[in-house]
């Protein structure tokens, strides 16, 4: 079927089998490998993109049902040469140690700071909650990291955040 | 994954105009996809509903009317629901991870699939998935299965948290189909296995949920809580949604417990609410109306655990919400 996507504001028509991934279309028909594939069951947060500026698991997409939507990967993520402020401070931070499921943190990252509202260990529903570190791995707990970077990535993310 | 012909709906009459045996409906895809992955799901033909106008969360009378097409996360941070249905907000919160919660719709999580680890895997027998086969949980890895409601057929519990909050609540779900309009009072949409644990729900094919309405808020103190066995993004082992209103004598005006991680539908504790009703509140009260729920327990040898978890659970929960 034939599709219409904007991928890092690039108009990219593309003929897809229904049965294929988000995820897949973007690794290997667009050349954009920078989203993971993890464990293709949407346990993993690899493959977390940003859909219309929402996270969300490009694995459990299929690639048909997002006629004209705004993607961004974690290749849009920059401006030229200009790092994200996340990326800067994963650098800065060591926030990774085989880099992974980097691509997946920064996204989902770049998402959840923009979510805002309540999450499972917020005291109080009304209004808006600081972002504290155990605040962060709530929110970030779609994402794994094997190497268990984590120490790292919520102290880079909640620099970003502040 | 088997292939199927995809076809995306222009309102709810067209979506169902375009079903047709062996189709299913498409939402946030969460569960669907991913069941299609592995071979559980074969569905011929896919109708995309995610992107109905059946979006919005609105008042509705004294209560609110939810789209069945409004993400997970939209529900949850809506200041309607963080208002004046807290325990829904803190039940979905609870459910998942902020991803599958930006994908997963209001409809597609109370249509979600049991996440038995036999139904999962095509390689093994199971009565949901090819009715006859047999269930290997029974006598095999049931640890976190049901203990309330559950059938020599079938063992399996319902996933979700959002749905014991509904249940809770006495949420009305709204149907189109074939047949026309109606509606379900939770938790009647779901059904218990039986000897026909292939049919998760009281849904006819080609029907489709069109919105979730509560009614007004019950009265007084409300708290979902959920055992599980990590901090984050796991299913529950045991879950509560709980109301209780405690009137000025002290003894219980009005109480709604249901649970959830115990049994093939999100379990209302009647048995509970009808125990603590008119009873002074306190520990004594509590202890009684949660023996009376998990009385009718039948666990297996590896689940025992979870009827003084549940048992545990419903005073604890209670204890809390007591004046």
């Amino acid at each position: 079927m034939e599709i219409t996507l904007q991928v890092n504001g690039v108009r990219r028509p593309v003929d897809v089998d229904p049965r294929v991934s988000l995820l897949d279309l973007l690794r290997e028909r667009l050349g954009l490998t920078g989203s993971k594939k993890g464990c293709d069951h949407g346990q993993c947060g690899a493959c977390t993109v940003l859909i219309d500026g929402r996270r969300v698991l490009a694995c459990l997409a299929l690639a048909v049902a997002q006629e004209g939507a705004e993607i961004t990967t974690v290749e849009g993520l920059a401006s030229g040469e200009r790092l994200h402020p996340l990326q800067a401070a994963f650098i800065e931070h060591d926030a990774f140690q085989c880099g992974y499921c980097t691509p997946g943190q920064l996204c989902s990252a770049v998402g959840m700071l923009a979510e805002g509202g309540p999450s499972a260990v917020t005291e109080e529903l009304a209004g808006e909650p600081e972002l504290t570190a155990e605040e962060i791995r709530e929110r970030m707990s779609g994402n794994l990291c094997r190497c268990g970077a984590y120490p790292n990535i919520v102290t880079a993310i909640a620099e970003v955040g502040a | 994954m088997k292939a199927f012909e995809y076809a995306r709906a222009a309102d709810p009459a067209d979506a169902v105009a375009r079903f047709r045996p062996g189709a299913m409906y498409l939402g946030g895809g969460t569960n669907l996809v991913d069941l299609m992955r592995l071979g559980v799901a074969e569905p011929g033909a896919l109708v995309d509903v995610s992107r109905l106008p059946l979006g919005g969360v609105e008042p509705d009378g004294d209560g609110l009317r939810i789209g069945a097409a409004v993400r997970n996360s939209e529900l949850a941070a809506h200041p309607l629901v963080r208002e004046r249905y807290p325990v829904l907000a803190r039940a979905v919160l609870a459910g998942a991870s902020g991803q599958v919660r930006n994908m997963a719709t209001v409809a597609g999580n109370l249509l979600q699939r049991t996440r038995c680890p036999y139904f999962q895997d095509v390689s093994k027998p199971c009565n949901k998935r090819q009715p006859g086969s047999g269930c290997p949980a029974i006598g095999g890895d049931h640890a976190n299965l049901a203990v309330l409601g559950h059938s020599r057929a079938c063992v399996a519990t319902h996933p979700s948290d959002m749905a014991v909050a509904l249940a809770a609540l006495d949420a009305r779900v709204h149907i189109t189909g074939p047949g026309g309009d109606r509606v379900l009072a939770m938790p009647g949409l779901h059904r218990l296995p039986g000897d026909e644990p292939h049919r998760d729900t009281r849904l006819e094919p080609g029907e489709l949920i069109t919105a979730v309405a509560l009614p007004a808020p019950p009265p007084g103190a409300s708290h979902y809580r959920k055992v599980r066995e990590r901090a984050s993004f796991a299913f529950a082992l045991v879950s509560i949604a709980a109301v209780l209103d405690v009137g000025a004598d002290g003894t219980v005006a009005d109480c709604r417990i249901a649970l959830g991680g115990v049994a093939h539908v999100p379990w209302r504790a009647f048995h509970a609410e009808q125990a603590l009703r008119g009873s002074r509140a306190g520990e004594d009260a509590f202890v009684r109306a949660a023996e009376a729920e998990m009385a009718e327990a039948v666990p297996l040898p590896r689940n025992a655990y979870k009827v003084p978890l549940a048992r545990n659970l419903i005073v604890r929960t209670l204890l809390e919400l007591a004046p």
